[in-house]
Formats: structure tokens, C-alpha cells, sequence
């Protein structure tokens, strides 16, 4: 057990590294042009080779990648080209409103999707074919799109919610909850009902499996064997979802912080990406992998936990 | 949103042609089809149809409201929306087909190629896959945008590079599960070329599921390319979906009309393509299970050929085995011998009778298909009833019946099922507490697949005892440990605490057994308790059975198709043909001289080949010197 995770961790890192050398080379590569685009067509030449020179980006790239790399290895990722701000704290401040909603959203769908997925795969029917029909609906519409129309609804018409701003939990617990019910309801509507559907299908699935009809065959209750047996075995595809979900909802909360006006890691990333302002780029990218690899080992540890055959293996 | 949903079975592709016929046959596929023809009629012709140039720009008509020359107004530049909403179908569409067109290549080839060469092609491929979905989409497109400046096509370019393992994927999966197939090893041998082989063999097989796919990230590349031009990310001077929902999300107060052209441009579409695939993969897996189903029963009927065309009603008899016996009750369409009056054990209660009964199968279209058709049988106390018959008889499902433990869709649909005194026929749940699982023991015939592979053999032991007969922990796992001790499992305490997948087969049906009579049942019901295990194996489980049986005197109900089993368990036994009993009586009656013409070509068919004969013909003389 302690082998396997170890040996995740340091899969983990050697992806990290590889991220980050992939994209510190798309990023920086064109170097010499950087400059350029930071002071404008119209600067002199000697202007644009000093601005080069100031910011490094004279020297060669695998030096440039070096002196990246250990800093960041203290926890230092530059500052913005723009403002100077170091990007660790800019990071940092807006990661917890960037994780408190997807965190959030993938909490609720993934309880509203178990409990829809068992109640359409046991009721069969009506029920099943409602739930599935809502799934597809829900799955393909773009998230966007729904937090557009949440926002339409919910703020602008019927004035239940503020339609922007962000409240941070230290302040107010009420007003926070109120500042993300909509972009987490926003997040979850297309990942419940993703999720929703693979649980229905490993549960029906589940459920047709011979230890099923064994277990009733020895006096057990429907119920205690669909939620002793049956979900624990349907859980293992349910969390593999979910983890490709939780990666989705970090995209989603890109845009759906964007039309919230929440200044989250989404923020960020759309401001930076139209200043063209680097390091915080290519900061932001490490942050997400790193977020995305830390849940993954999560979801691995979770995979062993429920499955006997990947703990022992 | 960028979240890739792989299918990872892979259906049985249909032909072409038939499949979109089939398609069109279902109203929300055909409506899903005809809405993303008209969008990809528009996508073509839209710039000539539009009334207006889209990019016309008027401070007249500035946030205009719809008017008679302007259907649907103008935007906060003041060009025509409609025009607009024209122009932007086809550049859409066209960005999103460049993402879908790169995924299919990239995926597809490299897909084949890991999947049909395997090797180190395979091991790094897998390895940029898991890469390229560590990060979401949206972030990597932000982060080539603010290196590449801001081009739909180069976003869309690269955004099908991610999405690539969707594809990859699923024609890996393919490829891995065809490659083995004898067909393409015969293709090999016969000297074919690799690409013949992969265009022949491979490709057919993932085509369908390559549509589907299609359907599938054509909606995320639309999604996210509005995505990005929503953000104000994208190419401004062109007019798309999602530069329109932008323009008009910032003018949400002034003029709501804005947003809803563009988002239900993109909205439907979405869900037109998502239902399409939906559709495919419906049509293709219903055609997959009627294929399967149709071969199913064209084994069954060859195979009942022989015993129609000998049945002894329609031939007009075999004179000795008429003048052998005479004339026997038949009971409904059953021909029932008399107790061998020195075996029975007269006035021993019946414990379990079926009458007439009837069990069905739901279909999704037409009328319900019946399975079994009105059977009776009566077992007495510490009675053993063989019940044989070849497979897909209905021999299980009428020990499923029994025990109300029918697969989805099944029901019994008439007769009576009386255990004691309890009707069990169609019961509810509560009709079955305190019986099955206590009073009456099921014991499967595939050990491996009869455990949960995720909780320990022990656990699978106690759990039953403490529910049915509210033992405490600690009383349950010793009764366990004891249970398979006496069952001949070597070393208790380690198979106890063993997961069902690290324990063998034989040790597997040893544990089951322990299960089915951990309660003192009275009556047992085996379904082929020995079919899946081997030779040796079989031989020491069928004397655990016995001897469990005799210790304990339980009635059994063993379900079989072996006429061996049935020789060495059973006291009587019944044959079943095609859902009916067409013979039941004491087994040696039956083995010896059989009447119905089926039960004689099945212990023909026994007695013919080699195998079988030993067991059979030493029984036979043994039993024949005692009566």
C-alpha cells in the first residue's frame, strides 16, 4: 500500500516536471518577441533589447528554465511583468475562491448524482428514463450557458441572489454562501448529471452481477445489499468520472468566474492570458496541475480504499 | 465542460445504411437530425442568405429591437443580428470541425497503431495521454492564446490535440480486444498486410463508435470555442456564437434579446449532437442484443430437432419401451412414474410444491416471452430432486423462481410456488423474510463470480448469520471458522480472512456451500453446483454435498445437466425439455427405462460418448443387482 503510493507521488512529480518544461518552452520560446509585445510595435529596437535584458529573456532558455525551476522549487514563481506582484500571492489569494467552488460543486453532484443514479437504476421505468433524459440535457449543454441563464433567472429577474461579487468565508459565512450558490450551481448541473449517468449504468450493472443474487439468497435485505455491496462496487467507475469531472469543473470555474465576477484563479489566468504577462501564466498552469495531480492521488487513495484488488496488487 | 465521457465498451457496429434507418425511426433522433442538418445547411450557405453584411456597422441601429427590415435586431455596433447569426453558424462550425478533424486523426492512427503494434509506441503514448489530461482544456488554450495571440483555428487546432484520447482510446480499447481474435490471426496467417488487416478487420469494428464520439466532442469544440470567444478571448473581428453571447451578456439590461439568439444557436446544437449519439449507441446496442438473442435461439431449436423428430407420440412409438411399462399417469404435458414403493419414505411431508407454474420475461417491445410453462414438482423432507435438462431448458429459472430471485424483467405469471405452508409464487419481500437465506440455502454454479470481490470471504460468512439468526460477532465468526473447517477448506482462519479473488475455484464453491448452510436450511437449492469446477474437484464436491445432505438431512433441489450427479445424488428427478417437465419419477425408474423419447436420446447422448460412459454403466448394473 505504502508502495503504491509512493510510487503515484513520484509518477506525480515526474508529470509536473514534464508540464512544466512543455510549457515553459511554448512560453518562453519566442523570446525574442516577447519584449516586443509588451512595449508595442512603435519602441526601439535598443528599448526592446533592454526590456529583454531586464526581465532575463536574453539568455538561454534552459538557463531561463533553471533559475525557474529552483525558485519555484522555494516556493517562488516571479512576479508579474505588469503590476510586480510576486505570482505566489496573487495565486494564493485567489485559489481559495477558485477551490471553495469547485470543491463545492464536486461535493454536491456527487451526492445528488449517487442518489439519482441508484433511485433511476432501481426504480427502472418512468423514473429511469426522467433521470437519464435530464442527464443528457444537463450534460450537454455548456456550462456557460447555464450559469448565463442562472444569472438571468435568479439575479437579475427575481433578485434572489446578487448577480456578481465575492464574500469571502472569513467575513461572512451567510454572505458567502450567498456569493457562491449560483457559480457552484452553475459548476454542478453538467457534472451531476455526468456523473449521475455512470452511476446509474455501473449500478444496474452492479446489480445484475451473481454475488448479488448470492447475498439475497442468504436473507440480506435489497437494500443493505445495494448499499453495502452494490454501491461499493459501483463506486470505483463513479470515482473515475468524477476525478475527469473535478478537471472539467476547474475549466468550468474559468468561465463561469468570469460571468460572476469572481476574482478567483479564472480571473487570473483570462487577465494574464490577454496582457500577455508570463510568469503569472505560466504559474497558473503549474497550479492547476498540481491541484489536478493532488486530487488524482485523492482519487487513487479512495480507488484502493473501496477496491481490495487495487490495494493489494 | 471539457470533461470527455470515453465509452469504453465498444458496441458491435451494424451496417451503415441500416443503422440510419433505424435512426430515423425514432423521433428524437430524427428531430436531433434534421435541426443539425438545417445548422450545417445554414453553415454553408449562410453568407449568401444573410440580408445584410455581418460586419455592416450602423449608429442608427444600435442595440436596434427587432423590426420588419431587421428580424432580430441589431447589436450594441449595430450591425443585423440576423446576419450576424448566419455568417457565425459557419465559422462555428468550421472551428469546431478543425478540432474534430485533428482529434480523429491523431487519436485514430495513434490509437491503431499503440493498440495493433503495441510496444514502446503504446507505453509512451498512454503516457502523453494521462499528460495531456492532467490540465483543464480551457487553461491550456489560455495559455497558447497568450503566446499565439488570439486565432479560432490555432485554438481549435489545439484543442483537438487534447482532445485526441477521446478517440485514442476508444480505438485502443477496440484494437487490443479485436487483435486477439482468431478471424484477424487467420487473416495473418494467410498472409495479409498489416494496413489490409487494420483497414479490413479494425477499422469496421470502431467505426460506429468513431460516429458516435464525433457526435459527442463536435458539441464540446462548439462549447468551448463559445467558451473562449465569450470571454472576450477569442478572434473579435470575426462574427461567432460566442462573440455574439458576449455582446450580448454585456448588454443584458439594455437589450435581453441578445443573449438568447446565440445561446440557443449554441444550446441546441449541444443537445441535438448529444441525443444523436445517445440515439447511435441505443440503436447499435439493441442491435447487438438481438443479434445475440437470435443466435441464442437458433441453437436452442437445432438442438431440439433430434428429440422432436423422435418424440415417440408422433412416430407412433417404441414398441419395447410401450410394452415395458405400463400406461403412467400424465400430468399435464408430464409423464409422472410411480414411488418405488421400496425407496419412498411414505408419509414424509411434501416441504416444497410447485404447481403449474409460469415464469415470463418483460420486453422492452411486444408481447412478454414465457420461459417456463406451468411445471409441477414436490420435494419431501431429505429428499434430493435432480432437475436436468440441456441448457436454456429453463432449469435455473424455475430454482430462481423458487427462491424469488428472478433477473430483471422476470416474473412468475401464474401457478403457485408453497413452501410449507407459505405461497411463494410472485411473493413480496416480506413474504420471503425468515425463508430464503434461513429455511431455505442457494448454492450458485460459478464460484468466482458468486463472491463480492470486494469485502473478505469472513465478512460474505457473518453477515447472514448475524442477520438471520442474530448471532454476535463474535459467535458468527466462530460458527464460520467451524463451517469451513467441516467443509474441507485446509486452513480456516487464513480463507476466512481471504478476499473471494485470492482463493481457487474449488475453495471458492467449498465457501459458497459453507454459506448456503450456515443456517440449517431444510432445503437446499443447487444450480449446477459442480458444472464450472474441474473433474477431481467435482468428485470431492458432490461427496461434501452428500454428506452434508445426509448429516443434515436436508431436501435439495439440484439443478444439473449431468445424468452422472443425477445418478450418484438424487432420489428423484425430473427432465425438462423447452420450459416443460416432460418425465419426473425415481431416478432409477428413469435410468433404466425411460419413456419420454427425449429423456432416452439424452442418456443415448450420455451413453455414446466416451467420457460419460464409465460412471454410468458401473452405476447401472450396482443398482440394478440391489433392486
Amino acid at each position: 500500500m505504502l508502495m503504491f503510493i509512493v510510487r503515484r507521488i513520484l509518477a506525480g512529480i515526474v508529470l509536473l516536471i514534464v508540464i512544466s518544461v512543455v510549457t515553459f518552452g511554448l512560453l518562453f520560446l519566442d523570446s525574442a518577441n516577447i519584449a516586443r509585445r509588451i512595449l508595442g510595435q512603435n519602441a526601439t529596437e535598443e528599448l526592446v533589447a533592454q526590456k529583454a535584458a531586464e526581465l532575463g529573456l536574453d539568455r538561454p532558455l534552459t538557463a531561463q528554465y533553471w533559475d525557474w525551476l529552483t525558485s519555484a522549487l522555494t516556493g517562488d514563481l516571479g512576479r508579474s511583468w505588469f503590476n510586480g506582484q510576486l505570482v505566489s500571492v496573487s495565486l494564493s489569494g485567489r485559489l481559495s475562491v477558485s477551490l471553495s467552488l469547485v470543491i463545492g460543486a464536486t461535493l454536491i453532484s456527487a451526492m445528488l448524482a449517487i442518489a439519482l443514479g441508484v433511485v433511476a437504476a432501481r426504480r427502472g421505468g418512468w423514473v429511469d428514463a426522467v433521470v437519464q433524459f435530464i442527464s443528457v440535457i444537463g450534460f450537454a449543454i455548456p456550462g456557460f450557458l447555464i450559469a448565463l441563464y442562472l444569472v438571468l433567472i435568479f439575479a437579475i429577474n427575481l433578485h434572489w441572489f446578487k448577480a456578481t461579487g465575492y464574500i469571502p468565508i472569513t467575513q461572512s459565512f451567510s454572505g458567502w454562501l450567498a456569493s457562491v450558490t449560483l457559480p457552484i450551481a452553475a459548476l454542478a448541473i453538467g457534472a451531476i448529471a455526468a456523473v449521475a449517468q455512470q452511476v446509474r449504468g455501473s449500478v444496474v450493472d452492479a446489480m445484475s452481477r451473481d454475488y448479488v443474487r448470492t447475498l439475497r439468497s442468504r436473507g440480506l435485505s435489497s437494500n443493505s445489499v445495494i448499499y453495502k455491496h452494490v454501491l461499493r462496487n459501483a463506486g470505483g467507475p463513479a470515482l473515475a468520472v468524477l476525478a475527469v469531472q473535478f478537471i472539467g469543473l476547474l475549466g468550468g470555474a474559468v468561465i463561469v468566474e468570469q460571468v460572476f465576477a469572481l476574482p478567483g484563479m479564472g480571473q487570473l489566468t483570462v487577465s494574464a492570458t490577454t496582457q500577455g504577462d508570463i510568469p503569472v501564466v505560466m504559474g497558473v498552469v503549474i497550479a492547476f496541475a498540481v491541484i489536478v495531480l493532488i486530487v488524482n492521488l485523492l482519487i487513487d487513495l479512495a480507488q484502493a480504499a473501496l477496491n481490495p484488488k487495487v490495494r493489494l496488487s | 465542460m471539457t470533461a470527455i465521457d470515453v465509452p469504453t465498451a465498444v458496441p458491435t457496429p451494424a451496417a451503415k445504411i441500416s443503422l440510419m434507418r433505424r435512426l430515423v425511426r425514432r423521433p428524437v433522433s430524427l428531430i436531433s437530425l434534421v435541426f443539425l442538418a438545417v445548422i450545417a445547411i445554414i453553415a454553408v450557405t449562410g453568407r449568401w442568405i444573410a440580408p445584410f453584411d455581418p460586419n455592416l456597422a450602423s449608429l442608427q441601429l444600435v442595440l436596434a429591437p427587432p423590426s420588419g427590415e431587421h428580424l432580430l435586431g441589431a447589436d450594441s455596433a449595430g450591425r443585423d443580428v440576423l446576419s450576424r447569426l448566419l455568417a457565425a453558424t459557419q465559422i462555428t462550425l468550421a472551428a469546431a470541425l478543425v478540432a474534430v478533424v485533428t482529434a480523429l486523426v491523431i487519436g485514430v492512427v495513434s490509437g491503431l497503431i499503440a493498440g495493433y503494434y503495441r510496444g514502446w509506441f503504446d507505453a509512451v503514448a498512454s503516457w502523453v495521454t494521462s499528460l495531456v489530461m492532467a490540465l483543464p482544456g480551457i487553461v491550456v488554450l489560455l495559455a497558447a492564446r497568450a503566446v499565439l495571440g488570439p486565432s479560432v483555428w490555432l485554438a481549435m487546432f489545439i484543442f483537438g490535440i487534447l482532445l485526441a484520447p477521446a478517440y485514442y482510446r476508444l480505438v485502443y480499447a477496440a484494437v487490443t480486444g479485436v487483435r486477439g481474435e482468431l478471424y484477424v490471426d487467420a487473416a495473418k496467417v494467410s498472409g495479409l498486410s498489416d494496413v489490409r488487416i487494420i483497414g479490413r478487420h479494425i477499422l469496421s469494428v470502431v467505426r460506429a463508435p468513431i460516429i458516435i464520439q464525433s457526435a459527442i466532442i463536435t458539441g464540446i469544440a462548439i462549447a468551448i470555442q463559445s467558451g473562449l470567444e465569450f470571454l472576450g478571448l477569442g478572434d473579435m473581428s470575426v462574427p461567432t456564437w460566442g462573440g455574439m453571447l458576449n455582446d450580448g451578456f454585456a448588454n443584458i439590461y439594455k437589450q435581453p434579446l441578445l443573449m438568447l439568439w446565440p445561446s440557443l444557436a449554441i444550446g441546441l446544437t449541444a443537445i441535438a449532437l448529444t441525443l444523436l449519439a445517445n440515439g447511435m449507441r441505443d440503436v447499435l446496442e439493441r442491435t447487438a442484443v438481438v443479434r445475440r438473442r437470435r443466435r441464442r435461439a437458433v441453437t436452442t431449436s437445432t438442438g431440439s430437432i433430434a428429440a422432436v423428430t423422435t418424440s415417440f407420440s408422433m412416430s407412433g412409438g417404441d414398441a419395447d419401451a410401450l410394452d415395458e411399462s405400463a400406461p403412467l399417469p400424465v400430468v399435464g404435458e408430464t409423464i409422472v412414474h410411480p414411488d418405488d414403493a421400496s425407496r419412498s419414505t411414505p408419509g414424509a411431508a411434501p416441504i416444497l410444491t410447485v404447481s403449474d407454474l409460469r415464469v415470463a420475461y418483460e420486453q422492452q417491445e411486444g408481447e412478454d416471452i414465457e420461459v417456463v410453462h406451468g411445471v409441477s414438482l414436490q420435494i419431501r423432507k431429505g429428499e434430493v430432486h435432480g432437475l436436468i435438462g440441456e441448457s436454456g431448458s429453463g432449469k435455473t429459472q424455475t430454482a430462481f423462481a423458487v427462491l424469488g430471485l428472478l433477473p430483471r424483467g422476470g416474473r412468475v405469471t401464474g401457478g403457485s410456488i408453497e413452501y410449507e405452508s407459505t405461497q411463494l409464487a410472485d411473493a413480496s419481500e416480506s413474504a420471503y423474510a425468515g425463508i430464503r437465506g434461513r429455511r431455505i440455502g442457494y448454492i450458485p454454479q460459478e464460484p468466482m463470480s458468486n463472491l463480492d470481490p470486494s469485502f473478505t470471504i469472513g465478512y460474505q460468512l457473518v453477515e447472514p448469520l448475524r442477520k438471520n439468526l442474530g448471532l454476535s460477532k463474535k459467535e458468527a465468526t466462530e460458527r464460520s471458522l467451524a463451517l469451513l473447517d467441516r467443509v474441507g477448506i485446509p486452513n480456516p482462519k487464513r480463507t476466512f480472512d481471504a478476499y473471494p479473488f485470492e482463493v481457487s475455484g474449488g475453495m471458492a464453491q467449498r465457501v459458497l456451500i459453507a454459506g448456503a448452510v450456515s443456517t440449517d436450511p431444510d432445503l437446499i437449492i443447487a444450480d449446477e453446483p459442480t458444472t464450472a469446477l474441474d473433474v477431481t474437484v467435482q468428485a470431492e464436491v458432490l461427496d461434501l454435498l452428500r454428506d452434508l445432505q445426509r448429516e443434515r438431512q436436508m431436501a435439495m433441489l439440484l439443478v444439473t445437466h449431468n445424468f452422472g450427479v443425477v445418478a450418484d445424488l438424487c432420489d428423484r428427478v425430473t427432465v425438462m425439455q423447452q420450459g416443460l417437465f416432460v418425465e419426473q419419477g425415481p431416478v432409477r425408474t428413469i435410468l433404466r427405462s425411460p419413456s419420454h423419447a427425449y429423456t432416452q436420446s439424452l442418456l443415448d447422448a450420455i451413453l455414446d460418448e466416451g467420457p460419460a460412459r464409465a460412471p454410468l454403466v458401473t452405476a447401472r448394473p450396482t443398482e440394478g443387482d440391489r433392486s
